[in-house]
């Protein structure tokens, strides 16, 4: 009984928000992937779109190398929008309602900017981000990868940490 | 280049899933992210465990059948990429951007289907660093005449 209630608390602790959320959510991101993967053998990250975008509009040979894919990570890109936008529509304020669905975050635009100015160098200098590396390079027990995971998950810990000692919130 | 008619269809109804998940486990929310890095609330492992796990399953079993995916003709591999110090010079570099933003690449996408248009910061840093990264390496790849330049 005792043991009950510490085990209780501990999860509560854990995982304040429960966990139903993080691991339905967290199975369907895995879904999509091995749907792609199916279909086509591509294990499809979410960062190269980043580079292969930018093809469009840069003769640099770094980003000439995507050219044969940006097409489909443009769709990639705008379907995931999309998934998030039907989630959005379905549960977040009233039900399929378009004008009370949006969710804005209030984490300060500067961080927001030069945050992403680290992840977009980050990411494409090490071979892959949360996806790319997080979920289909862990899913593949690659070295590499999980090397990458655990080096960006120690440095993001100690990166919001002392940003969070610092005072800054949100 | 001619391409199987349902090929980017089958990118589309992934990106969908994906992106409804990325939704639907909060992960499209810095807050969520900056709450898992400060030990507030765990539930990210759940969300990259649970995702590499079901995709795991598939990338294993396919590329143990072996054969060929039907929309691409591409043979059923994992993904292994080399391991060099880029790897951990870029992760480090990334892990200090999703530190300080609370956001990735994925997410950044689905978050701004949320409707959480602030995003737009986020995603703007990400094209930005990306270009830095890509001019800096094009160079010190491509060899070309050593001459500074100012563009």
């Amino acid at each position: 009984m005792i043991t009950d209630l510490l085990g209780a608390g501990l999860l509560d602790t854990l995982f304040p928000n429960g966990i139903g959320r993080y691991a339905v959510g967290g199975l369907l991101v895995g879904l999509g992937t091995a749907v792609i993967y199916l279909g086509t053998a591509i294990t499809a990250g979410a960062s190269t779109f980043l580079e292969s975008t930018l093809s469009y509009v840069s003769d640099r040979s770094r980003f000439q190398q995507y050219r044969a894919s940006r097409d489909w990570r443009v769709v990639f890109t705008l379907s995931i929008i999309a998934g998030a936008a039907i989630y959005a529509l379905i549960y977040q304020g009233e039900p399929w309602s378009l004008s009370g669905s949006a969710w804005l975050t209030e984490v300060a635009p500067w961080r927001l900017f030069v945050g992403g100015i680290f992840v977009g160098v980050g990411t494409r200098i090490g071979k892959g981000c949360t996806s790319g590396h997080g979920i289909c390079g862990v899913g593949s027990v690659s070295r590499t990868s999980l090397a990458g995971v655990v080096t960006f998950l120690l440095v993001a810990i100690v990166t919001a940490n002392v940003v969070a000692a610092l005072g800054v919130t949100p | 280049m001619s391409r199987h008619p349902l090929f980017l269809p089958v990118i589309a109804v992934g990106g969908l899933i994906f992106g409804f998940g990325l939704g639907f486990s909060h992960m499209a929310r810095p807050e969520v992210v900056i709450d898992f890095l400060t030990f507030e609330d765990f539930g990210l492992l759940f969300v990259m465990f649970g995702g590499s796990i079901v995709a795991g399953v598939a990338f294993w079993t396919l590329s143990a059948a072996g054969g060929d995916a039907p929309l691409t003709g591409r043979r059923y591999t994992r993904r292994l990429k080399s391991f060099d110090r880029n790897v951990l010079l870029g992760g480090s570099v990334f892990g200090v951007g999703w530190g300080l933003s609370g956001i990735c690449p994925g997410a950044a996408y689905a978050s701004l289907g949320v409707g959480n248009w602030p995003i737009l910061y986020a995603l703007a840093g990400m094209f930005v660093g990306a270009y830095l990264q890509g001019v800096w390496r094009s160079e010190s790849t491509t060899n070309t005449a050593a001459v500074p330049s100012d563009d």
